[in-house]
């Protein structure tokens, strides 16, 4: 489906926002992953505000389109874009990973907008390719969206679900690589280079496209053709930043899994600006 | 008809029935559907089958996404690959997102067989039953296997149910009742209780007639839900009779006799002795002369039984 194309620059200052947002939330938590959720901003805003079909009041509406993140750690982002589209009130996301709240630590079906547990890399491809098969079986138009890190595809399972999906033809699945470079010990190039990667994807049998992954006309251009794509699944690698826009954090493997404290919180609001 | 029968052929007899009845039943699955008897399945309802090829995560994986579009999924495959390969799967994608993934093993224990130790499963009660949500199950016959696997199907929710490749004796009624959580008595007796599952309840029924001549009166009790247990049955047991043998096909280590450890230690202690394999591998043999060689026969549990009588207060 496409919506009327959003205006770049409103989306631009909704991106500034959202990552204020992630460095508040993983402030306040003490805890979180700023890192991986910085770089996958515009995508996932790319998503709601252009791409997906979804009713935030009625989450689990049939008609929906489905996001599975499969990179279940980088909640900041996440939570703060579904609140931001109306998911739930974004005064929630100050109990973020705190106990008794529905904004666990990785990504949970209490919260609204959520379709799936992950947290453990690499289960969201197989679990969306069967989302995506189970539609097609029932004759809907259901799109489905798996959003995957890039040190995550070092895990076999990745590439288990990947030939399962071209064998079945599932053309209603895209797969969204958020290539930012970096895991948790270092870069992934030093750590397993996952090189060739897009021609991995195609020799697997995918349409693969590579984008900027910070530039909504890319991305949006992408997802368009991902529309088009027909018998074969889509894979989008989009190259990123890990930790986009915060200079200091800017490809730093440091701010994986670091909440910044509040020194370096206003450090980084500043930053920002 | 009261051939002995592997319990796997009861799981794909009558899943093909209960797809005739729920439209909504699919089968996802990785290569072993000939051996688990799912293949009966695919020959009766090819456009509702999916092979993955030999990919047990991604078959787990696969079958969880498919139930969110409101389809029941039976995986299969051999007990060791699936439970042991696929373990996060069960765990993050089954049962931590509580999805209508139905799991069936078979080529479970020692009674595989000449494979050898690598497709002897002895672990699977085991890593299942300290998973929350999904219900672990082990018929003992044919008749019984048949129930069970339309009980699974009739609740919604994760579900293991682990059948054999052995023929096993039949030695339930086609009129018993099967209830999950629900053990049944097949032997009144007052002395001790002997407690098993699957290949095992043959081996404690012998055992029950072996002791009877002795004068010694055994209960059996048949618990083929090893989760969750069915307490009320046990503690009774525990009262009436003073004394407990477990028995399975299973590592001595986190199984059905652990789990009834675990819950009389707590409400009502009474001496136990566990007939099961003992810290160790399997290896190649025919069924029959694996119990033997790992100590899993009627004449064992005689002895166990013996053994236990000795320590009752």
């Amino acid at each position: 489906m496409n919506k009327n194309k959003p205006d770049i620059t409103s989306l631009k200052k909704v991106a500034f926002q959202i990552r204020e947002t992630i460095l508040k939330m993983t402030n306040k938590a003490g805890s979180g992953h700023p890192g991986g959720s910085l770089s996958a901003v515009e995508i996932l805003i790319s998503l709601y505000a252009y791409k997906m079909k979804y009713d935030p009041k009625n989450p689990k509406w049939e008609g929906r389109d489905f996001l599975f993140i499969s990179k279940g750690h980088t909640t900041p982002v996440v939570y703060a874009v579904l609140a931001q589209y109306g998911f739930f009130g974004k005064e929630e996301l100050s109990t973020f990973r705190q106990l008794g709240s529905r904004l666990q630590g990785h990504v949970h079906q209490k919260v609204p907008g959520i379709e799936f547990n992950t947290g453990s890399l690499g289960h969201g491809l197989s679990v969306a390719n069967g989302a995506a098969l189970g539609a097609k079986l029932l004759k809907k138009d259901t799109k489905v969206f798996c959003l995957l890190g890039d040190g995550e595809l070092q895990e076999g399972s990745n590439w288990e679900a990947a030939m399962t999906a071209s064998h079945f033809k599932i053309d209603n699945i895209c797969a969204i690589v958020d290539y930012n470079k970096v895991q948790e010990n270092g870069p992934v190039e030093q750590i397993k280079s996952l090189e060739p990667l897009a021609k991995k994807w195609e020799s697997f049998g995918w349409k693969a496209v590579e984008v900027d992954g910070h530039n909504f006309d890319e991305i949006f251009k992408a997802l368009d053709d991902f529309d088009k794509c027909k018998d074969k699944p889509f894979v989008i690698i989009a190259h990123t930043i890990k930790g986009k826009g915060v200079s200091f954090m800017e490809g730093n493997r440091d701010w994986h899994g670091k909440a910044p404290n509040n020194e370096q919180l206003d450090k980084a609001l500043k930053d920002l600006k | 008809m009261n051939k002995p029968t592997p319990t796997r052929d009861g799981f794909g007899e009558e899943l093909v029935k209960i797809a005739k009845e729920n439209e909504k039943i699919l089968v996802v699955s990785a290569d072993l559907e000939d051996a688990t008897r799912a293949e009966y399945f695919k020959n009766a309802y090819p456009d509702r089958f999916f092979s993955v090829g030999i990919a047990e995560q991604d078959m787990v994986g696969m079958a969880s996404g498919l139930t969110l579009q409101g389809f029941q999924c039976f995986v299969n495959s051999f007990a060791v690959f699936l439970t042991n390969r696929a373990y996060d799967m069960l765990r993050m994608d089954v049962c931590y997102n509580n999805c209508d993934v139905k799991v069936v093993c078979s080529h479970a224990g020692v009674t595989v067989g000449p494979d050898g130790a690598s497709a002897q499963c002895l672990e699977d009660f085991a890593l299942m039953r300290v998973l929350p949500n999904i219900k672990v199950i082990c018929p003992c016959d044919v008749i019984e296997a048949r129930k069970a696997t339309r009980a699974i199907s009739l609740e919604k929710g994760p579900m293991y149910l682990r059948t054999s490749r052995a023929p096993l004796p039949i030695v339930t009624k086609e009129e018993d009742t099967f209830i999950i959580g629900k053990a049944n008595i097949l032997k009144e007796g007052s002395d001790v209780s002997i407690i098993a599952c699957g290949v095992m309840i043959s081996e404690a029924l012998s055992a029950a007639q072996k002791l009877q001549e002795q004068n010694i009166n055994a209960r059996v009790i048949n618990l083929h839900t090893i989760k969750p247990l069915d307490e009320k049955t046990l503690i009774q047991a525990a009262k009436e009779t003073g004394a407990i043998v477990t028995a399975e096909e299973h590592q001595i280590h986190g199984g059905m006799g652990s789990a009834i450890a675990e819950l009389l230690a707590q409400k009502y202690p009474v001496p136990i002795e566990m007939i099961a394999v003992k810290d160790s591998f399997g290896e190649s043999g025919t069924p029959e002369e694996l119990l033997k060689r790992y100590h899993l026969k009627d004449v064992d549990i005689v002895q166990a039984v013996k053994q236990v009588l000795s320590r009752k207060k």
